[in-house]
């Protein structure tokens, strides 16, 4: 079983149309409209590849070359040479956000990784009883744990907060990856749910009759085919928790929170002049989960396209 | 299913946890929260009283909650706008066939990797407002072209300045309603659309009562998808801005007053916020659990 994006092309028929002889007027207008769309398309990609080298260029350029007029061009000199003897040089803003980053990178990986995982097994688990192993008023069920994918977390902030003070829980990333596995639960419960929808009931069948349990069933049937669900939703968990902002701010701090809060602090803080700097760890916090995007895309995709809920 | 709690029991077992926790922290908190914004708990001493609906008198009173309204409404209409275009017209460009359709496809939706807290260091930079001579960002680029009237103070005007906060959301999110639009367009079956050829319908008629209709499905969830994350936008604006009044909406506002402690406050802001998203969330969840049941 693999994971349905719905993005690629099925393998397209010979078409009545391609059969049909076509006038070399009907191709030149063809060829011309053709030519229109790609440069449509990179224009597009140029565009959307901007915020990219302007991140990268800036990020190698030392605080003495930062300047309007030559904002958009490339770093006029090497980023191990410093602007002037003794000074800064490009390399200098990345070890900078680096120092800034580091400490809270680890955090982040430290609870990234457990809420993805913890959040995937929970989900997996009731995918499987909601899509293979029902119980009455299962899909009211279903949708009582769905609404929670949609709230604004801002409509549990308040209340969240306050619970948090009155029980004395850490400021840390352990109060964020419980935090992060509750909310985590609604989205890796409909991934699994409609992975699971996908089985063939045969197989289920088959294991009821010889008498398995229903964790059993889980366990030797359902989960050794249960990888690519697995990939998207901790694709998708650990993505969310490392982009995470909102819950981080309010239930955290810069000196122990994730690096979206170090990041924050970075490009709002002391050195606000600093782009290069900022730009360096915008790219530095940016990197892991663009690392995921590069490498596992399709299933990236799969949990995007969870999200419109249809299965 | 019918044959009892020897049947049902086990996977209402293993389900429970979930539903406990969900009950506690999704259902219980929207209780406390509402409970909150009734009493007059406005600074760290403890509530004393209810007072029922006053603090959401006294919010819709105020010009800065109006005003966040506004910018949270432009902010909507700009942002939806934008990113139904782009994705529309990235899947429709994509669909026809286009030779390395999968690097077009990676790049435009890539920004979705990343967080609104990166992605707006860059756009921070981008939308500079100083103009002229001291111009960097895209306020350079149109210096640059010549294309002076351009320039903008950007996210700086207390009206338009939403429009600006857009541009980065949308960049983040065409590509994602490209994506939906896409898997719409390649679940449209061939013989539909050679069906229509046959009669002879005109490009322009296959896609008004072919393809359109085809897709509606999709533009609702992506209407409903982007329209629900517009309602919530923070991370953009605490990025870009932080809390400023001119890029004031509902969600930053509930950050201020809650630094500030007046937990009423904030509750209010929030319960205002959840019923937004209930509006256009409940009815989107009941016709997706029937479409589901008919299909069966």
């Amino acid at each position: 079983m693999s994971v349905a994006t719905g993005l690629d092309k099925k393998p397209s028929e010979p078409t009545a149309e391609s059969h049909m002889p076509q006038s070399s007027a009907i191709r030149a207008r063809a060829g011309l409209s053709r030519t229109a769309k790609y440069v449509l398309l990179v224009f597009f990609l140029v565009i959307v590849l901007m915020p990219v080298y302007v991140l990268i260029v800036t990020s190698l350029k030392p605080p003495q070359d930062v300047n309007p007029a030559t904002s958009w061009g490339l770093p006029v000199r090497w980023p191990w040479e410093p602007a002037f003897e003794g000074g800064p040089t490009g390399f200098d803003n990345w070890a900078l956000a680096w120092n800034a980053l580091s400490a809270s990178i680890g955090r982040t990986f430290l609870l990234a990784i457990p809420a993805a995982l913890i959040a995937s097994f929970l989900g997996a688990m009731n995918g499987f009883v909601l899509a293979r192993w029902r119980f009455p008023y299962a899909d009211v069920v279903f949708t009582f744990i769905l609404f929670g994918m949609f709230i604004p977390y801002q409509a549990i902030m308040t209340p969240l907060v306050q619970m948090k003070t009155s029980l004395g829980l850490p400021s840390d990333v352990s109060t964020l990856l419980v935090v992060h596995v509750i909310y985590g639960l609604p989205i890796c419960t409909l991934i699994f749910r409609n992975y699971y929808a996908g089985i063939p009931h045969e197989l289920m069948e088959a294991a009821r009759m010889d008498g398995s349990g229903m964790l059993r069933t889980f366990r030797s049937i359902v989960l050794p085919l249960s990888l690519p669900g697995f990939v998207v939703t901790i694709i998708w968990q650990f993505t969310s928790a490392w982009n995470d902002f909102l819950f981080a701010l309010f239930l955290s701090n810069q000196n122990e929170g994730p690096v979206s809060l170090a990041l924050n602090n970075l490009a709002q803080g002391a050195q606000l002049a600093n782009y290069g700097a900022a730009m360096a760890g915008a790219l530095l916090a940016s990197l892991p989960t663009l690392v995921v995007y590069i490498v596992l895309g399709k299933y990236f995709i799969g949990g995007l396209m969870s999200g419109s809920v249809k299965s | 299913m019918k044959k009892g709690y020897k049947n049902w029991g086990p996977p209402l077992l293993l389900i429970s946890p979930t539903i406990i926790v969900l009950g506690i922290f999704v259902y219980g908190l929207i209780g406390a929260n509402i409970s909150v914004s009734l009493s007059n708990r406005n600074s760290l001493v403890p509530a004393t009283e209810f007072v029922g609906l006053d603090n959401y008198i006294a919010l819709f009173g105020e010009e800065r909650f109006i005003h966040s309204l506004q910018n949270l409404g432009i902010f909507t209409l700009f942002f939806i706008g934008g990113t139904m275009i782009f994705g529309f017209l990235w899947a429709w460009m994509l669909d026809k066939g286009v030779t390395a359709e999968g690097v077009f496809r990676s790049v435009f939706l890539f920004p979705m990797a990343i967080s609104f807290v990166a992605s707006g260091v860059v756009w921070r930079w981008l939308l500079n407002s100083a103009e002229g001579d001291r111009a960097s960002g895209l306020n350079r680029v149109f210096e640059n072209l010549g294309l002076d009237f351009l320039q903008n103070s950007w996210w700086n005007d207390p009206t338009w300045g939403m429009a600006a906060i857009a541009l980065p959301a949308i960049w983040q999110l065409a590509g994602y309603v490209m994506a939906l639009f896409l898997s719409g367009f390649r679940g449209i079956p061939e013989e539909l659309r050679e069906a229509a050829r046959m009669d002879g319908a005109t490009e322009w008629k296959l896609y008004r009562y072919v393809i359109f209709p085809q897709l509606s499905p999709v533009a609702l969830s992506a209407l409903i998808i982007v329209g629900h994350m517009s309602l919530k936008v923070f991370d953009l604006i605490m990025a870009i801005t932080k809390s400023i009044y001119q890029t004031e909406v509902p969600a930053t506002y509930l950050w201020v007053a809650l630094t500030s402690n007046d937990y009423a406050k904030s509750a209010t802001i929030a319960t205002i916020l959840l019923l937004f998203v209930a509006v256009v969330i409940v009815p989107y969840l009941i016709y997706t659990a029937r479409a589901e049941k008919r299909q069966g």
